[in-house]
């Protein structure tokens, strides 16, 4: 593999960053597992970083290899994304069966956090949807669900079991490119959750105003969505952020102001519209580069899960969150199923949150309070996001840590594939 | 182009470059017939697989080796089996260190067969049946090299050069029978040639590129550089002096 030297680069959250060689490989070949893949490093914190070391970009490695039009079986090498899927199958009749809410990542990255999407609550997380994944250990290694333990450690498992280099997807059968969707007003905190309870959409989420407090504490609005056929909308063009927006952009008076006009869009009423799957599945991916509205410092998203019954501690969370002024317009409130497939998958049956923060100290003074609301609530954080917990909380989040560090000991034995998140939470290391 | 894409061929020269790859599932998702020509035929094959996956009508692929003469016929007559529009995209192109050429001049004729007498052989073989046919689009990718020589690449900027003389040619002898012929004059992208280099001056993406040629073709551009900025900063590059721009090294 060819290296390009000392290249400067990041996570979404641009808060953590990193220096080390990458290679960026256009053929298979030559794919030698001297360090941890990466994809369009969608996930926020350090999980796509190795500073010091070697990283691999896997965006080159992009090619459909096979797709069986009637069972909607397709293999791909890893660094495709799941916008290009959509995109390439949806007209065909087909699209991935989860999407998370960029299509900018990879079923590398997919796989490796076992991603969920709007309709989890049906269809559960992106690794059940996967049928045979090619690790890049010191050898090609070909795994399925009956593998046992290294596929339980490969999905959602941060990469550390080998370069995923290639996997076949279940696709699932879709009625058109478009999605017909149904937005509604949620006015307080009950009624938001009363609302996603009751759902029978196939995907459904909900907006949420994050700054909003008292009687308005937890309003929002919640989409439901369900694919149809009918006259695409003329296609919008992308926009891009082409610098660091200054610090203020998002501060409070501004968010309280955007929020506030945003959940008034949708009529008391309620309103039916019809959406492309691509403006409906990833809605900020229209703007390039988004992530630069954060300014240089960057930001941080905290997401996290709680169990059905916490609703109460969840509240409290956002209660939190809404007066201390410091969040952003985009945070999201949805009912999760239980599907999950591998030992670190993020899922589990609950309300799960998810809430950005621009980097500043009073932000990650919040984001380590709310942190510990979630471990007293038997929750857990999803490590996409993560760029602040430590090793002791997450460890205690994942009960199943221990296996997977046990499985990946025995795939990765010289730690190659180590990133700044797996040494910066001591993921490697089994608990006694 | 017509609108008729699944009546659309389109012949690739040099197809496991990485511009040609993003080419190739461009044309491929709006139904084209793609006929893939380059050396490395498993490499061909995973392309061919791509674009069926993508929406290609079919998918063929063909050896072609720019400094063999020889393999050209089989492509020519493969191509005038199809119905429909006939085009071709030139992707092929080797850039070898100037340091390397300075210590093995030999390396001149092949860099110069690959980049420029080979496609145009090629081109030349092919026009007949485009005129005869009196339709269709020639997409020739040239460099932002060719545009001046300079110390650090000379003989590929030759070959470039000669090449985009040549494509310019073509165009206004093929342009009088409904031929259009487009010179893409790329500055350095992110690809297979450039890895290893790290961030380069205005560097663009094969994909980006690829949208760019597009929009040439729909609106039957003659030259395009890509990105755009190349185009002011090639025209200031030329009207240096010469006796200047000798003593320079950009």
């Amino acid at each position: 593999m060819i290296w390009a030297k000392d290249q400067s680069y990041s996570g979404w959250g641009r808060a953590l960053r990193a220096k080390g060689d990458i290679a960026s490989p256009d053929t298979v070949e030559n794919l030698r597992n001297e360090g941890p893949a990466i994809g369009n490093r969608r996930s926020y914190g350090d999980a796509p970083l190795n500073s010091g070391g070697k990283a691999i970009d896997m965006t080159k490695l992009d090619r459909i290899i096979s797709f069986d039009r009637e069972t909607g079986l397709l293999t791909v090498q890893a660094g495709i994304t799941l916008g290009e899927l959509t995109r390439v199958f949806a007209p065909q009749g087909w699209m991935p069966a989860v999407v998370p809410g960029t299509g900018f990542a990879t079923v590398g990255g997919a796989i490796a956090m076992d991603v969920h999407g709007k309709n989890h609550h049906h269809a559960g997380s992106f690794c059940q949807h996967v049928t045979a994944i090619t690790l890049i250990q010191d050898k090609p290694r070909k795994i399925t669900p009956k593998t046992g333990a290294l596929w339980l450690a490969t999905c959602g498992g941060l990469g550390q079991t080998g370069l995923i280099a290639q996997a076949t997807l279940q696709l699932v059968r879709t009625r058109g490119d478009m999605m017909l969707v149904t937005e509604q007003r949620a006015r307080d905190w009950d009624e938001h959750l009363s609302l996603l309870d009751t759902s029978r959409a196939p995907y459904t989420v909900g907006w949420i105003d994050a700054t909003a407090t008292g009687e308005d504490l937890g309003r929002g609005i919640v989409e439901e969505g369900e694919t149809c056929k009918g006259l695409r909308p003329t296609a919008r063009g992308t926009k891009k952020v082409p610098f660091n927006a200054p610090h203020w952009a998002l501060s409070s008076p501004i968010v309280k102001l955007f929020n506030a006009t945003y959940y008034r869009r949708v009529p008391k009423t309620g309103r039916t519209v019809v959406r492309t799957v691509q403006d409906f599945f990833f809605p900020l991916d229209k703007i390039h580069d988004w992530n630069k509205l954060y300014g240089k410092r960057g930001f941080h998203q905290f997401q996290c899960v709680v169990p059905l019954d916490q609703s109460e501690a969840l509240r409290t969370i956002m209660q939190t969150i809404a007066t201390s002024g410091l969040a952003s317009p985009l945070a999201v409130l949805k009912r999760m199923g239980e599907g999950r497939e591998g030992y670190l998958s993020f899922p589990m049956e609950g309300y799960t949150l998810a809430v950005d923060f621009p980097n500043r100290p009073a932000a990650r003074a919040l984001i380590k309070r709310l942190e510990a609301a979630t471990l007293n609530a038997g929750g857990r954080l999803y490590l996409a996001k993560d760029a602040l917990s430590t090793g002791p909380a997450i460890k205690s989040m994942y009960p199943d840590h221990s296996k997977w560090a046990r499985a990946v000991a025995k795939a990765d034995p010289e730690g190659q594939l180590q990133t700044d998140m797996t040494r910066r939470l001591d993921l490697r290391t089994p608990q006694q | 182009m017509t609108d008729t894409n699944t009546n659309q061929t389109w012949i690739i020269l040099g197809a496991s470059s990485t511009i040609a790859k993003a080419f190739t599932r461009s044309v491929a998702e709006k139904g084209a017939h793609v006929i893939l020509a380059g050396r490395r035929m498993d490499d061909l094959k995973a392309t061919a697989d791509d674009a069926k996956a993508r929406g290609a009508s079919d998918a063929t692929t063909v050896i072609f080796d720019a400094r063999v003469p020889d393999t050209f016929q089989t492509i020519i007559d493969l191509a005038n089996t199809q119905a429909g529009t006939l085009n071709c995209a030139v992707f092929v192109g080797s850039m070898p260190a100037q340091d390397a050429i300075d210590a093995d001049p030999t390396l001149v004729d092949g860099t110069i067969a690959d980049s420029f007498t080979g496609p145009a052989r090629f081109l030349q073989m092919l026009a007949p049946s485009l005129i005869e046919r009196g339709q269709g689009s020639i997409v020739g990718v040239g460099s932002v090299a060719g545009d001046r020589g300079r110390v650090g690449n000379y003989v590929y900027g030759a070959a470039k050069a000669g090449f985009a003389t040549y494509l310019s040619g073509l165009r206004n002898a093929l342009g009088r029978h409904g031929v259009h012929v487009l010179t893409v004059k790329p500055g350095p992208v992110d690809t297979a040639m450039t890895q290893g280099l790290g961030k380069q001056p205005f560097m663009t993406t094969a994909d980006a590129v690829v949208q760019d040629i597009d929009k040439a073709l729909q609106k039957k551009r003659n030259t395009l550089y890509t990105k755009w900025i190349w185009w002011p900063v090639m025209t200031i590059i030329k009207l240096i002096p010469e006796p200047i721009f000798k003593k320079m090294s950009i």
